[in-house]
């Protein structure tokens, strides 16, 4: 690869990861936040319940 | 009472406080021959004239920062700024007062900074001095919002430089460009949009940054 | 939906920008940087221009889903603005030899609003949650907007005293194909910053909502 092909992949690269590491951040987001609303139904019932 | 009358008296209460209470005033000053004496050991020999123009806009900025930080400081203490924003003057008023305070302020510095800058450096013509005037303004209206914000924050003295720099930049370079280039009109104009625009946008926003 | 319309634009950007774009006469295969970083950097000067006008909207009628909305919108411009610098410090290398140049106006421009919208955050987290906060940050970013011209023309000005322009700015002349290939790229650009911002003011008012709800639960 010449080198003004290089920096062009890079360029493109940064961008990918860039947008990648954004979708990974909100995956992990999502996550966390399943965990929250199971909480939170569990204890929503064992409200109704108790 | 009117809103000139609001905005004298505010800015007379801030000269009689400092006039009677003499920290921030002495501090500065001394800051600002301190800053220019280290530039003259940070400048290496054969340093353009130029460079050291450039320098007197640093000076300017940090002194201006220091004096900044402690604006608000008389009614944070006596926890006068919630008297003075239920009071029913425009609060545009209260920002109004306190950015001429400070002007007075930074130019009683600068009477004293400028002629050293010409004792230490080299001469400042005509155009720097105007370009000064005008940047003052700019840095007095900006200022005294942006510390208002500050003492908002949990980090106050901290975050103040943070805010300032970047919305001074354009001012240095208005400055400079007054000190340095061979046509200042267009610097000094451009500083002249500068005040136009911030002090508006100021004026007009100061209310929001301090109620709820 | 809307991220299938993001992927598929971005895509086709790509295919655009290397198969069918002619290559540069002047700066060869390295000029193809210029389709993403020119479209990144429009969009985030836009991000920046929602966010104010929603910090707008929130002063002018104290609506308290603004402040998400304007943070939101600033957070996704100050990404857009750091990858501007990353692809323009690429693009510099790969043009100039070097990795920084105060010549480039637009480079410059987005430092100083890096800078500037960096401090946005710290000044937001340093504050309590409240409407105090919403009013304060709101404000600053109407600072933001007012400062783009403004450090731009400061930024042109200066280069009069700071550096001699050497250099014509990004943008050679384009021909048709070229054009259409960068058009594309700025659409995919916009598109991809709206599907990102959607997503992170969901997962941000999901956040909101599920902590009302934990109080509630636990009171």
């Amino acid at each position: 690869m010449s080198s003004g092909e290089k920096y062009v992949a890079a360029a493109y690269g940064v961008v990918f990861v860039a947008v990648l590491v954004y979708v990974a951040i909100i995956a992990a987001k999502l996550a966390r936040l399943e965990r929250e609303t199971a909480e939170l139904a569990e204890l929503a019932r064992r409200r109704s319940d108790g | 009472m009117t809103y000139l009358g609001a905005v004298t008296t505010l800015a007379r209460k801030d000269l009689r406080l400092e006039l009677r209470a003499r920290d921030t005033l002495p501090a500065m000053l001394l800051f600002v021959l301190s800053t220019l004496v280290v530039f003259h050991f940070a400048l290496p020999t054969g340093a353009d004239e130029v460079a050291a123009q450039g320098l007197l806009w640093v000076a300017l900025v940090f002194t201006a920062l220091l004096g900044l930080a402690r604006a608000w400081a008389p009614e944070r203490e006596g926890g006068a700024l919630d008297g003075l924003v239920l009071a029913p003057n425009d609060r545009s008023a209260i920002w109004l007062g306190k950015s001429v305070a400070v002007f007075v302020f930074l130019a009683a510095i600068e009477l004293v900074a400028l002629p050293a800058f010409a004792l230490f450096f080299s001469p400042l013509s005509a155009a720097a001095v105007a370009g000064v005037l005008l940047a003052n303004v700019g840095i007095c209206a900006v200022g005294t919002l942006l510390a208002a914000m500050a003492t908002a924050s949990r980090t106050r003295e901290l975050i103040l430089p943070l805010l300032f720099l970047p919305l001074a930049i354009p001012l240095v370079v208005g400055g400079v460009g007054a000190s340095v280039s061979t046509e200042p009109g267009r610097y000094l104009t451009f500083l002249g949009l500068y005040d136009a625009v911030f002090a508006i946008l100021c004026w007009a926003s100061f209310e929001y940054v301090v109620s709820e | 939906m809307l991220a299938a319309l993001a992927a598929t634009l971005v895509g086709i950007a790509i295919v655009l920008t290397f198969f069918v774009a002619p290559e540069d006469a002047d700066q060869g295969i390295s000029q193809k940087i210029f389709y993403f970083h020119v479209p990144i950097a429009l969009t985030a000067y836009a991000c920046f221009g929602w966010g104010a006008w929603k910090a707008l909207r929130l002063l002018w009628t104290r609506g308290e889903r603004y402040d998400l909305e304007s943070y939101v919108a600033i957070h996704q411009g100050t990404i857009f603005g750091a990858l501007t610098l990353a692809t323009g410090s690429i693009w510099a290398k790969a043009s100039w030899g070097k990795w920084w140049v105060w010549d480039s106006n637009q480079l410059v421009l987005f430092l100083v609003l890096f800078l500037f919208y960096s401090a946005y955050f710290m000044l937001r987290f340093s504050i309590e949650e409240g409407p105090r906060r919403a009013n304060v940050s709101a404000v600053y970013a109407l600072f933001g907007v007012a400062l783009i011209p403004i450090s731009f023309l400061a930024i042109r000005l200066a280069e009069d005293f700071i550096h001699p322009t050497t250099f014509t700015r990004d943008g050679p002349q384009m021909t048709g194909t070229m054009f259409f290939a960068f058009c594309v790229a700025w659409l995919a650009m916009s598109v991809l910053a709206y599907a990102l911002y959607r997503v992170e003011l969901l997962g941000k008012r999901l956040d909101a909502n599920l902590r009302d709800l934990r109080e509630a639960l636990t009171a």
